[in-house]
């Protein structure tokens, strides 16, 4: 089971979301994280999927997309794609703590964007990875809320979804 | 012109070809029912019993010809009717325009009266869907239903049209029929791959589907095997591909759970299997762990969705089925099997000597194989065969025999009992070709209000009712894997008597408990071109055989049971 990055160009009309999600519902296929957005096309917004499988259920999951009338196009990107992810985490903020996740907010480049006598909010951006480090790191200070965007990526290099080979 | 919304769609759907429209009018479509009227002299609507028959009706008409069929209900219960039948249309990839009205857009999303979500109802049943939210969009819209619905796998396509959109009045310009979009050209390097594997195989099978079967390649398909000396086998859906008598011996029907026992057999031993528009449906391949290990295959497919879907495959051809076929075709060398040939023959013994120990085990008087023996030597040319679903289909599907493609109507993917009384009707109106109905008790007591459009339309269609006072499928598996509980499957206690219920409705009813007494039935029948119901008495413990155990294998074929 690997884990696996898919980049959906949709038409900006309503109701696509539910047919790209439902699609993956109706064929038992469980998603990990999922982002949309507007692109450098106004006509089209980007979907970016996270999940896992192996090749043929990625075979699979392309090929059900393409059918969908909404989907223009579809990919499975790079593994060395640029993946990116934001997470705000309010953390408790005791005296006796506060030095250590001071400390690991600046290691990890992250930044604390609300804080109070007992509780800081923290925004920390980058690889769903180092993201996963962060929120263990912070379990023992204790996690009052967290929330995290899902991942987006975009492949290396000049291209685009459009023009690569 | 300036037309109203309504006039769009039906002038749209003229100007598309559309000479015939399956539907029930309703307070939401009552504006496009206007325009029917307005326009019938060049659109003609079959008023249905219920929107489930306009469904099965359009699915037929589709299925007959290859044309798009199309049909119309009013909002809420009128489109969750359409549900079954948009749902068997694309189940068995058929080409279909549903047409929906709805409560104004400006009481959409307020719960409001017939008010329902049917483009969200339909989304997993719909090749595609629209709700058309401005009069601007509405002919285009149509235009566009009508090229994905019968483009690359042609499948269902529901248009929902808000009654304030019907209302509105907009430019309206006539333009052509849309074409199909093409399908990218296969690389030659996939057809020389394919003609590669053919010329190392030494056990070709090739393997008919529904996506082949309405291309009336018949006679290419037998001269590939005759060339390659291979033996030709079909889907379910891809039954009436072959027609009768021109397979010099090669074609062994239907393969599968309850397929010939050579042709699944043969199937299971080839080393190559050539498939053409099959998606290895679990009806067809059983188990696919244990699925023609021994062989090769190659797909040929419009959809690149079903290569390695259900089984692995070793070349995945996508694109144009029939241009893929001529082009492997047209490059294979002919070459000599005889030790293939010679098996095939020997399991197609083994399938007659089989066929006749079960048929000689039954009790009949008028066993299902005598029913089809007289269908066939009475039924009038270019019959089209319909039917519901359950034991009278599958023996439908064994022995009926077909003079040309298109002349099998049957709800394959979904199994859509009370399908064929509606579907039988559509395909009579889209041919006038003589049209039967082969159904069940149970089938047909689903959807039997349709005699009522049968009389009204004068739609001559002989019905065959296997009558067994059982639901016989079901109660096949009961008696085979359930020990004989026969739960909910016993129909006995019900009073219907279907010669008056047919004369009630205005339809001919006979009844026949043996084979003298159905031959006259139906020659009568198809004399007198009118809707006829022939109660035809069966027992209730017919089987149908062979049979692949659900989740079984070839191995576990059964071929006759011992009581």
């Amino acid at each position: 089971m690997n884990r696996f990055i898919i980049a959906v160009y949709v038409e900006n009309k309503t109701g696509v979301l539910t047919r790209v999600t439902g699609m993956f519902t109706r064929r038992g296929f469980n998603i990990d994280t999922l982002t949309v957005g507007e692109t450098e096309r106004k006509e089209y917004s980007r979907i970016t999927i996270s999940m896992q499988g192996d090749e043929r259920v990625r075979e699979q999951i392309v090929n059900q997309l393409k059918k969908l009338y909404v989907v223009k196009r579809v990919e499975v990107l790079e593994e060395d794609s640029i993946k990116r992810e934001l997470m705000l985490i309010k953390i408790q903020n005791q005296a006796s703590q506060r030095s250590d996740i001071m400390t690991a907010v600046d290691v990890f480049r992250a930044s604390v964007i609300d804080y109070s006598n007992d509780g800081m909010c923290i925004e920390v951006t980058g690889n769903p990875s180092k993201i996963d480090a962060f929120v263990k790191l912070m379990e023992p200070f204790g996690i009052i809320e967290m929330c995290r965007t899902g991942v987006v990526a975009l492949e290396r290099g000049s291209a685009n979804l459009f023009n690569k080979e | 012109m300036k037309l109203t919304g309504a006039e769009i769609i039906v002038k749209t759907l003229i100007e598309q070809g559309v000479t015939d429209v399956f539907g029930y009018p309703g307070g939401q479509v009552i504006n496009i029912y206007d325009a029917l009227y307005k326009y019938q002299d060049e659109i003609n609507h079959i008023l249905t019993a219920h929107e489930q028959g306009a469904s099965h009706a359009a699915d037929g008409y589709s299925r007959a010809t290859g044309k798009v069929g199309v049909c119309i209900a009013t909002s809420g219960p009128g489109a969750t009717n359409l549900v079954t039948g948009i749902a068997t249309a694309m189940l068995d990839s058929i080409p279909m325009v549903a047409i929906t009205g709805n409560v104004p857009c400006s009481l959409i999303g307020k719960d409001s009266f017939q008010e329902i979500d049917i483009t969200g109802v339909t989304l997993p049943i719909t090749k595609h869907n629209y709700f058309v939210n401005s009069v601007a969009d509405l002919a285009d819209t149509i235009r566009e239903a009508f090229s994905i619905a019968k483009s690359g796998r042609p499948g269902p396509v529901l248009i929902d049209v808000p009654k304030d959109v019907q209302v509105a009045t907009y430019e309206y310009e006539p333009q052509p029929i849309v074409e199909k979009i093409p399908l990218p050209k296969v690389k030659e390097t996939l057809i020389d791959q394919a003609v590669e594997l053919i010329k190392a195989s030494k056990k070709p099978y090739i393997y008919i589907g529904g996506g082949a079967a309405g291309l009336g390649m018949g006679k290419e398909i037998v001269a590939l095997a005759e060339k390659i000396d291979a033996c030709i086998g079909c889907s379910f859906m891809g039954l009436s591909a072959i027609p009768d008598g021109i397979d010099g011996g090669r074609f062994l029907g239907m393969q599968g759970m309850h397929g010939h026992y050579a042709s699944s057999m043969a199937q299971n031993e080839a080393d190559l299997i050539l498939a053409v528009g099959v998606r290895f449906s679990d009806r067809a391949t059983g188990n696919v762990q244990k699925f023609a290990k021994k062989s090769k295959i190659i797909q040929l497919d419009p959809d690149s969705a079903e290569v390695n879907k259900n089984v692995r495959v070793e070349l995945g051809i996508v694109g144009d089925v029939e241009d893929s076929f001529r082009r492997i075709a047209k490059k294979c060398e002919g070459s000599e099997k005889p030790d293939w040939r010679n098996r095939v023959e020997e399991l197609k013994a083994d399938e007659v000597r089989f066929a006749k120990e079960a048929e000689s085990a039954s009790k009949s008087a008028l066993t299902p194989q005598k029913v089809f023996a007289v269908i066939n030597r009475n039924k009038p040319e270019a019959t089209i065969t319909t039917t519901d679903v359950g034991q009278h289909q599958m023996w439908a599907a064994q022995y009926s025999t077909f003079d040309r493609p298109r002349r099998f109507v049957s709800s394959g993917g979904l199994g859509t009992m009370g399908f064929g009384l509606g579907a039988a009707m559509g395909a009579w109106v889209a041919t006038k070709d003589p049209t039967i109905l082969i159904t069940g008790d149970g089938s047909f007591g689903m959807n039997l209000n349709e005699l009522a459009t049968a009389v009204t339309y004068n739609i001559p269609v002989v019905i065959v009712l296997m009558n067994n006072k059982v639901l016989g499928m079901v109660r096949q598996w009961q008696t085979l894997f359930f020990g004989k509980r026969y739960s909910n499957t016993v129909l006995e206690t019900r009073q219907t008597d279907f010669v008056k219920l047919a004369e009630a409705f205005g339809a001919v009813g006979y009844r026949a408990k043996t084979e003298q007494e159905f031959e006259d039935a139906l020659k009568k029948a198809f004399a007198l071109n009118r809707p006829v119901v022939i109660d035809t008495w069966i027992d209730k413990d017919e089987f149908v055989l062979p049979m692949l155990p659900p989740g079984g294998a070839i191995d576990d074929i059964i071929v006759k049971v011992d009581e």
